[in-house]
C-alpha cells in the first residue's frame, strides 16, 4: 500500500504556518501539510483537532488568518470554492451536497451544463457523466439518468466523487467518506480510490478510523488541538504509535468523584433486544445513582439510541421497562410521563425555544404535561438547583451555552425525571461551565437519577462514567468499567483486529466545526 | 415526484430522465375527474362531450392556466408570487386605457403591459433576493401597492380594446380557440425552458437546495429574479386575454378571479412542491383542467356557490394528500 512513494523533494501541495481562530478561539496554529504528487495522504486527529477546518481553508471555504498555500510551488489564495476547483483542488464533504430530486448527470454538471444552441445538451451531459462514473468503475451500477434521491447512500457518495472528478482535479480531498458505508462498500470505495491514485491523482483522506488509514494511505499527518503533531509514513508506524500521537494529552480538567458501589441502586430503565432503523439487539440497563457513558464513533447509533429511549423514534423490536414496568413509548410525551428526559445534542434547534424566556423554557415540559406526575417545584428552587442566576424573563438566546444547558436541565428536573439522557452535554461549552455541568450531573445521580451520557470526547466519558457502554454499527459492542482507557474504548468502537499487539483504536467523531 | 409505475423492484435503469417530476399521477387524477364528470352529466340527461362544452372548458382554463404556468416556475424555484392577481388587473386596465379602442394603438398597449410585467417581476425578484424579504411578504407588498395605485386612479371599466384585439378572446382556428393555442404555446415554451435550458436546471437546483446550487457556482439570485419576471409576464398574458374577452379592463378583474391563490392551488394540485425543487408545467396544466372540469359540472348542476367553494377545497386537499401518500409509500421502498 505505501510502496512506490520514495522520498522525493517534489511537493504538489503545501500548506505552511496556517493559523485560524474563530471568535478569538484558536482552532489551528502554525499547521503544516505537504502532499506529494500521486500519494494518498491521511489527515487524522481527534474530534476538534482541526481536520475539517484545515480542509475548508484548503478549498477556499474559510480564509486563513496567517500562513500560505502553495500548489506546484506557486502561492495560491482561494477566496471561494470555485477558485480552488479551477486550480485543481476538489473536495467531497462529509455531508452529501446533492439534489435528491435531480438526476445523477444533472447533479454532476450543476452550474456547468454543456450547451447546444439555447438548450442544455443532455446527450453530451449524460455521456460525460457515464465517462466519469466509468472512471470510478461505477457506470454499470449507476445510470446517469437515475434520480439521486433513489440511490443508496454509497452510490450517492460515488456521485459526489464523480462530481468532484468532473473538475479534473489534481488534488482530491475526501472528508470522512466512509461514515455511512458498510465494510463491503468501504472496500469497493478503496479500490476505486487506489485506481484514481494510479491515474496520478493526489488524495487527501480525512478519517479517524485507523484501519482505513492503514489500509489505504501512504503518509499520515496527525493533528491535535489545532497543531500538527507529526507527519509519518504509514508503513513506518503501528497502531500504538499513531494513537499516542493523536491522544497523548494532558488532563486539563478535573471530574467529580465517581459513585461508590453502595450508591448505585435499582434499575430504572432497561431495554432488551431493542432495535429500530440502524439499531439492533441492544441490551442496556440504567441504574439509579449511576452515570453510564455511551461511547462510539460518529454514525454508530448513539444519538439514535437516545431518541429511541426517549420515544422520539419508535422501537421496532425488543422490550423496554421503566422502574420494572413494561412500557411502550410511542412519543416523547409518553417518555416524559414515564420520567425520562432528553438533553439533545443540538440545543438551539431541538432543546430550546430561543425566543422564549428562561421561565417559559424551564416550565415547557411540565406545563405540556398538565397535571401529570409532577412534583410541584418552585421555579426559583429549580433554578437554584441547576445553579442558574439572573432574571427568569431573559430570552434564552442571550444566554451562554452552559447556561442554556442548565435551562434544559431545569426543564427535566421540573417534570421530576428520574432517567436523564445527556447527548453531548458539554459540546460548545466553555471550560468553567463544563465543570459545573459535570458537577450537576453527579449531584443528580447522587440524588437517585439514572443518567446516560453520550459523548464524543473520550476524556469526558472516562472522567464521568461509572460504566462505559460502547456502540458499534448500531449495537452494543461491549461494556467497560469506569477506569477503562481510551485505547480500550476505541478498540471496541472500531472493532478492529489489533495490529501491534496492544489493543488500540481510533478516536471518536469527525468535525466539530 | 414518482412515476405511476414505480415498484420496489423497478431497476434504476428504468428511471427515465426527469422521472423525479413526472406529471403522470396528475393526469391520472384528471382522467378520473373527467370520467366522473362525464358520467354525472350524462346521467343527469345532459351532454358532456360536445364541441361547445369542451371549448367552453378549454377557454375557461386559459385565464388561470397562463398565470398558473408562471406560478409553477416561481414555486419550483422555492419562491411564490401573490401579486399575480393585481398584475392581471393592472394589465387589463392599462391595456384598455392605452388602446382606447384604436387598432393602431394595439402594439403600444401590449408593449406597455409587457414592460409593466417585467418591471413588477424585477421588483418582486429584487426585493426577495437583495433585501432578503420572504417572498410571501414581498409579493403581498407589491400586490397591495398595485391595488392602491389602481384603485386610486380607476374606479370602473376604463377605455376599451379594439375589435381586432378581441380575436384573442373569441376567434378560433377550426374547432380550437386561439386562446387555447396561446396557452398551449406558453406551456410548451415553459416546458422547454424548464427541461432543456440551463435556467431550468438551475431553477430546480435553487428550489431544491439554494446552498447546493450556490456551492456549485449557480448565481442563485439571478435565477430567482428571472423566475419572478417570467411569472409576472404570464400574469400579463392572463390580463390581456381577460381584457380581450371583456372589451375593457377594471381594477377588480384580477382579484375577483382569485388568480393568486387559485394559481398556487392549480400548481400544487399539479404536483408542484410548495417547498420548491419539484414540479412540472404539464402537471399544472392538468391541475388547471381538473378545476375547470369541476367548475363545468357545478354549472351544469347549478350548484350553490358556497357548496362549490367547499367542494373545490376538498378536491385540492384530497389531490395533494393523494400525492403525499404515494410519496410516503415510495420512501418506504428504500
Amino acid at each position: 500500500m505505501a510502496d512506490g512513494i520514495e522520498p522525493q523533494d517534489k511537493i504538489l501541495l503545501g500548506m505552511y504556518g496556517i493559523d485560524k481562530s474563530f471568535l478569538g478561539v484558536p482552532v489551528l496554529q502554525d499547521v503544516q501539510l505537504e502532499c506529494r504528487p500521486g500519494e494518498i495522504h491521511a489527515v487524522m486527529g481527534e474530534n476538534g483537532a482541526g481536520k475539517s477546518t484545515l480542509m475548508k481553508i484548503l478549498v477556499g471555504v474559510y480564509q486563513p488568518d496567517a500562513g500560505r498555500i502553495e500548489l506546484d510551488g506557486a502561492p495560491v489564495r482561494f477566496h471561494h470554492p470555485r477558485q480552488a476547483l479551477a486550480a485543481g483542488v476538489s473536495i467531497v464533504h462529509q455531508e452529501l451536497n446533492l439534489l435528491p430530486e435531480r438526476t445523477v448527470a444533472e447533479n454532476i454538471f450543476l452550474g456547468r451544463e454543456p450547451r447546444r444552441r439555447v438548450g442544455v445538451d443532455r446527450t453530451a451531459m449524460e455521456r460525460d457523466a457515464s465517462r466519469l462514473l466509468a472512471a470510478l468503475h461505477a457506470d454499470d451500477v449507476i445510470s446517469p439518468r437515475a434520480l439521486v434521491g433513489r440511490l443508496p447512500v454509497a452510490q450517492q457518495q460515488l456521485v459526489e466523487i464523480a462530481k468532484a472528478l468532473s473538475f479534473r482535479p489534481r488534488v482530491l480531498v475526501l472528508d470522512e467518506p466512509t461514515a455511512a458505508l458498510s465494510p463491503h462498500e468501504v472496500d469497493a470505495l478503496f479500490d476505486r480510490i487506489r485506481r484514481l491514485r494510479a491515474d496520478g491523482l493526489t488524495v487527501l483522506y480525512i478519517s479517524h478510523r485507523l484501519k482505513e488509514i492503514f489500509d489505504l494511505t501512504d503518509r499520515i499527518t496527525v493533528l491535535k488541538d489545532g497543531r500538527r503533531v507529526d507527519t509519518v509514513r504509514t508503513a513506518e508506524v503501528d497502531t500504538r504509535r499513531l494513537v499516542h500521537l493523536m491522544v497523548g494529552r494532558d488532563l486539563d480538567h478535573y471530574y467529580p468523584p465517581r459513585a461508590t458501589p453502595e450508591r448505585i441502586g435499582e434499575v430504572r430503565l432497561s431495554v432488551r433486544g431493542a432495535g429500530a432503523g440502524m439499531l439492533h439487539d441492544i441490551d442496556l440497563d440504567l441504574r439509579s445513582g449511576e452515570i453510564v457513558g455511551l461511547a462510539g464513533l460518529a454514525g454508530s447509533g448513539r444519538t439514535e439510541l437516545a431518541r429511541l429511549l426517549f420515544g422520539a423514534t419508535r422501537m421496532a423490536t425488543g422490550r423496554l421497562e421503566v422502574d420494572g414496568r413494561a412500557r411502550r413509548l410511542r412519543s416523547p410525551r409518553q417518555a416524559i410521563r414515564c420520567g425520562i428526559g432528553l438533553l439533545t445534542e443540538d440545543r438551539k434547534s431541538e432543546g430550546l425555544v430561543l425566543q422564549l424566556s428562561v421561565r417559559d423554557n424551564s416550565l415547557l415540559a411540565v406545563r405540556a404535561l398538565g397535571r401529570g406526575p409532577t412534583r410541584r417545584v418552585g421555579l426559583g428552587a429549580l433554578l437554584d438547583r441547576v445553579d442558574l442566576r439572573g432574571s427568569t424573563a431573559r430570552e434564552v438566546r442571550y444566554l451562554s451555552g452552559g447556561n442554556q444547558q442548565k435551562v434544559v436541565l431545569a426543564r427535566w428536573l421540573a417534570t421530576g425525571a428520574r432517567v436523564l439522557i445527556f447527548d453531548e452535554p458539554t459540546r460548545g461549552i466553555d471550560v468553567g461551565a463544563k465543570a459545573s455541568i459535570h458537577e450537576l450531573m453527579r449531584e443528580l445521580a447522587e440524588a437517585g437519577a439514572a443518567i446516560l451520557m453520550i459523548s464524543s470526547e473520550l476524556p469526558e466519558v472516562i472522567g464521568m462514567a461509572d460504566r462505559i457502554v460502547v456502540l458499534r454499527q448500531g449495537t452494543v459492542a461491549g461494556v467497560l468499567p469506569a477506569d477503562a482507557s481510551e485505547a480500550e474504548i476505541m478498540l471496541l468502537a472500531t472493532g478492529e483486529p489489533d495490529r501491534s499487539g496492544v489493543g488500540v483504536g481510533a478516536v471518536a467523531d469527525g468535525g466539530a466545526a | 415526484m414518482t412515476t405511476s409505475t414505480m415498484s420496489p423492484s423497478a431497476p434504476l435503469r428504468l428511471a427515465a430522465p426527469g422521472t423525479g417530476s413526472s406529471s403522470a399521477p396528475v393526469w391520472f387524477v384528471f382522467g378520473g375527474v373527467f370520467a366522473v364528470a362525464w358520467l354525472l352529466v350524462e346521467l343527469n340527461g345532459g351532454q358532456f362531450m360536445t364541441v361547445d362544452n369542451l371549448q367552453n372548458m378549454a377557454v375557461r382554463s386559459v385565464a388561470l392556466g397562463l398565470v398558473a404556468v408562471g406560478q409553477t416556475i416561481v414555486l419550483i424555484g422555492g419562491s411564490l408570487d401573490l401579486s399575480v392577481a393585481y398584475m392581471v388587473s393592472v394589465t387589463a386596465v392599462s391595456a384598455s386605457f392605452v388602446m382606447q379602442g384604436d387598432p393602431d394603438r394595439m402594439a403600444l398597449g401590449i408593449a406597455v403591459t409587457l414592460a409593466l410585467g417585467v418591471g413588477v417581476g424585477l421588483v418582486n425578484g429584487l426585493v426577495i433576493t437583495r433585501l432578503r424579504i420572504n417572498a410571501f411578504i414581498a409579493t403581498l407588498g407589491t400586490s397591495l401597492v398595485m391595488s392602491g395605485i389602481l384603485n386610486a386612479l380607476f374606479t370602473n371599466f376604463t377605455g376599451s380594446v379594439p375589435r381586432e384585439f378581441q380575436a384573442l378572446g373569441y376567434n378560433a382556428l377550426g374547432p380550437v380557440p386561439v386562446a387555447v393555442l396561446l396557452l398551449l404555446a406558453v406551456v410548451a415554451l415553459a416546458w422547454y425552458t424548464l427541461r432543456r435550458t440551463r435556467f431550468g436546471y438551475h431553477l430546480y437546483a435553487v428550489g431544491g437546495s439554494a446552498e447546493v446550487a450556490r456551492l456549485s457556482g449557480v448565481r442563485t439570485d439571478r435565477v430567482v429574479v428571472t423566475a419572478h419576471v417570467l411569472c409576472s409576464l404570464t400574469a400579463v398574458l392572463t390580463g390581456l386575454f381577460l381584457v380581450s374577452r371583456l372589451r375593457s379592463g377594471a381594477p377588480w378583474v384580477g382579484p375577483d378571479g382569485g388568480y393568486d391563490l387559485e394559481s398556487i392551488a392549480a400548481a400544487v394540485v399539479g404536483g408542484t412542491a410548495l417547498a420548491g425543487g419539484r414540479g412540472t408545467v404539464a402537471g399544472t396544466l392538468a391541475g388547471v383542467l381538473i378545476l375547470a372540469v369541476v367548475d363545468q359540472v357545478f354549472n351544469e348542476f347549478e350548484v350553490n356557490a358556497f357548496l362549490k367553494t367547499l367542494i373545490r377545497g376538498v378536491i385540492i386537499v384530497g389531490a395533494v394528500a393523494l400525492y403525499a401518500l404515494r410519496n410516503r409509500r415510495d420512501e418506504e421502498v428504500f
